[in-house]
């Protein structure tokens, strides 16, 4: 793997972590290094472990075995000083529903020990950043998700922490929503903030993360820089067809023979309930073959290939059901 | 190791404990809908009506009870109940909530702030509004001449005392629970009734011989036995020891217990 930032500090360090929950186990052994000043990510379908890593690296979740440091510090024994330095915006967003947008900044700030002017200095500064400042004294039940969202992302500010862990930042967002919070995320990328994020999106693993960890039932199944698991696990290009209903359908594909004669097309053929997927170097060279076989799918698309592509290969399944 | 943190922020100089209890003074203060005069008004109109109202009927056909009115008899029991109701109410569904459904507590958790502090806080916020509420009601009380010793001046402690004895233990199985459903049963088979026989309305020598050590069980008899205590400053000293033990133990067994259960609950 290629160590974007190589020579800057590891400021979390995770050798065969592990949770448990009671015969479960959530989280199995994983290897992680994050350096300061990087943006990494843990890409992962729903129950992968993510949320149950993350609460060990926010140094609230006891781990269950292996070695865990944060910033060198081990959340064990050194909790409270681990957690200053850090800024958490959890899956859910745990804010305080009757109260108004700047009261929750100023519980936060207060839960870190600011002064009062600080506090009232940085709720200033963060609710414009996060573009609330109109917001400041509605309460939070009447904002809108992604205004919630944003809050959170505040809040988690309050301290300027050194590392920010957003576990899904942008799920159950709309698109516009979720580009304003991403666009803050760069931002705050710039001022050298190290980013800590899980998500369930590849495009938002693709945009956000320098480098990432591909997880799946609790391990970890690929890791390096978007590009390198792109091209460590897939094809250049992918194309997909679609088949009109019956005919799409796997078996009528079998009977056909036409799984077989794609097969002969592409470097790889993925058979989905509602696509076919061809992993290719060069998708309209391929497409005009599949036409030239006599296949005719009801409508075809080239694209380059994602991270979707790479969990598919990787587990044989899709990322978001 | 990273070097020193870009910028180190000055220090308000607050422990732990008291951020937050700080959060729980303002979310009350936010969002708190009655009034003071409703706070005061209750327990006045209370005493209108049970203890004068009824008094007038118990010196008609009774005389007194042990030697006192009833006004006298009833309005420290008033204080009592109304400092455990208060370290019920507080106790149950707003720490479930602030576990399970808004997840609050969780958030406090990803600050400096630990388990054990968010319980602590909690707790320290409950006891103040238990004391802040006593003297409101001792005040009521000394209005209706219902005070006869200076150890009253002790009545809002023991309101302090009976809060905390009823909030440590409660918080504590919130802290553990899965749902609210067991709460209404509490509700209804412990907060009732000890409300209506922990020799609040009538002496435990009302009852038969049988049945008064189960009163005399019941937490909230020691606290209504002290507050009288206190308001009329006749007592044993052997018989205060033994109710300030009997809610102290409450409380520190709960305190044990309560950390304990924040922590496993939020860390997990
Ligand atoms: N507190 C818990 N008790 C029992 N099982 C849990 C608990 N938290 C998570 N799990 C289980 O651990 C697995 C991983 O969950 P989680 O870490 O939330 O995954 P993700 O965030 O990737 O969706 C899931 O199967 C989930 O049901
Ligand atoms: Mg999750």
């Amino acid at each position: 793997m290629s160590e974007r930032g190589e020579g800057e500090a590891a400021v979390v360090v995770a050798r065969g972590l592990t949770k448990r929950f009671g015969d479960f186990v959530a989280v199995r052994g994983i290897d992680v290094t994050v350096r300061a000043g990087e943006s990494f990510g843990f890409l992962g379908p729903n129950g992968a472990g993510k949320t149950s890593t993350m609460r060990m690296v926010s140094a609230v979740s006891r781990p269950s075995g292996g070695e865990l440091t944060i910033f060198g510090l081990d959340p064990r024994t050194r909790g409270p000083e681990i957690r200053a330095r850090l800024g958490v915006v959890p899956q859910e967003d745990t804010l305080e529903l009757e109260l108004s947008v700047r009261w929750n900044l100023e519980i936060f700030g207060r839960y870190f020990d600011l002064p009062r002017a600080l506090i009232r200095q940085r709720t200033q500064d963060l609710l414009e950043f996060v573009q609330l400042a109109d917001r400041a004294d509605s309460r939070v039940d009447d904002l809108s998700g992604g205004m919630r969202r944003r809050l959170t992302i505040a809040r988690a500010l309050i301290n300027q922490p050194e590392i920010l862990i957003l576990d899904e930042p942008t799920t159950g967002l709309d698109p516009q929503a979720r580009h304003l919070v991403w666009d803050r995320l760069y931002r705050l990328k710039r001022e050298g903030v190290t980013l800590i994020i899980t998500t369930h999106y590849m495009d938002e693993a693709e945009q956000l993360c320098d480098r990432l960890v591909v997880m799946d039932h609790g391990t970890i199944v690929a890791a390096g820089t978007p590009r390198e698991l792109i091209d460590a696990h897939a094809t250049r290009e992918v194309v997909e067809l679609r088949f009109d209903d019956d005919e799409g359908d796997l078996n009528t594909l079998r009977d056909g023979g036409r799984v077989a004669r794609l097969g002969d097309l592409a470097e790889r053929v993925e058979v989905l309930p509602d696509r076919v997927l061809l992993y290719v170097d060069d998708g309209d060279v391929v497409l005009s073959a599949v036409h030239g076989a006599g296949i005719v799918p009801a409508s075809a698309l080239v694209r380059r290939s994602s991270l979707e592509d790479v969990f598919l290969r990787l587990t044989g399944r899709t990322l978001v059901e | 190791m990273s070097g020193p943190p870009a910028h180190v922020a000055p220090l308000g100089g607050w422990s732990r404990w008291q951020r937050s209890w700080w959060y729980h003074a303002v979310v009350y203060a936010q969002t708190w809908r009655g009034s003071v005069a409703g706070a005061v008004l209750f327990p006045f109109l209370f005493l209108v009506a049970m203890g004068v109202g009824v008094g007038h009927l118990v010196a008609h056909h009774v005389g007194t009870v042990g030697g006192e009115s009833y006004l006298d008899f009833l309005a420290p029991s008033l204080l009592a109940t109304t400092a455990m109701q208060l370290g019920s109410d507080e106790s149950l569904w707003p720490v479930l909530g602030a576990i399970k459904w808004v997840r609050t507590y969780h958030a406090a958790a990803a600050t400096p702030l630990e388990p054990e502090d968010v319980f602590v806080g909690k707790l320290s916020w409950v006891l103040t509004r238990g004391l802040a509420t006593s003297v409101i009601y001792t005040a009521v009380i000394g209005i209706f001449g219902a005070l006869h010793s200076w150890w009253a001046l002790t009545l809002p402690l023991v309101g302090g005392l009976v809060t905390v004895a009823f909030a440590a233990p409660l918080i504590t199985w919130a802290a553990r629970a899965q749902s609210d459903g067991p709460f209404v049963t509490y509700y209804r088979f412990a907060t009732v009734p000890m409300f209506l026989f922990s020799a609040t309305f009538y002496p435990v020598s009302a009852y038969p011989a049988a049945l008064r050590p189960l009163v005399q069980i019941a937490p909230l008899y020691h606290g209504v036995a002290l507050a009288r205590a206190a308001a009329s400053g006749h007592a044993q000293l052997g018989a205060i020891g033994a109710h300030v033990a009997v809610l102290a133990a409450m409380t520190v067994v709960g305190v044990v217990l309560g950390r304990r259960a924040m922590r496993r609950r939020l860390v997990d």
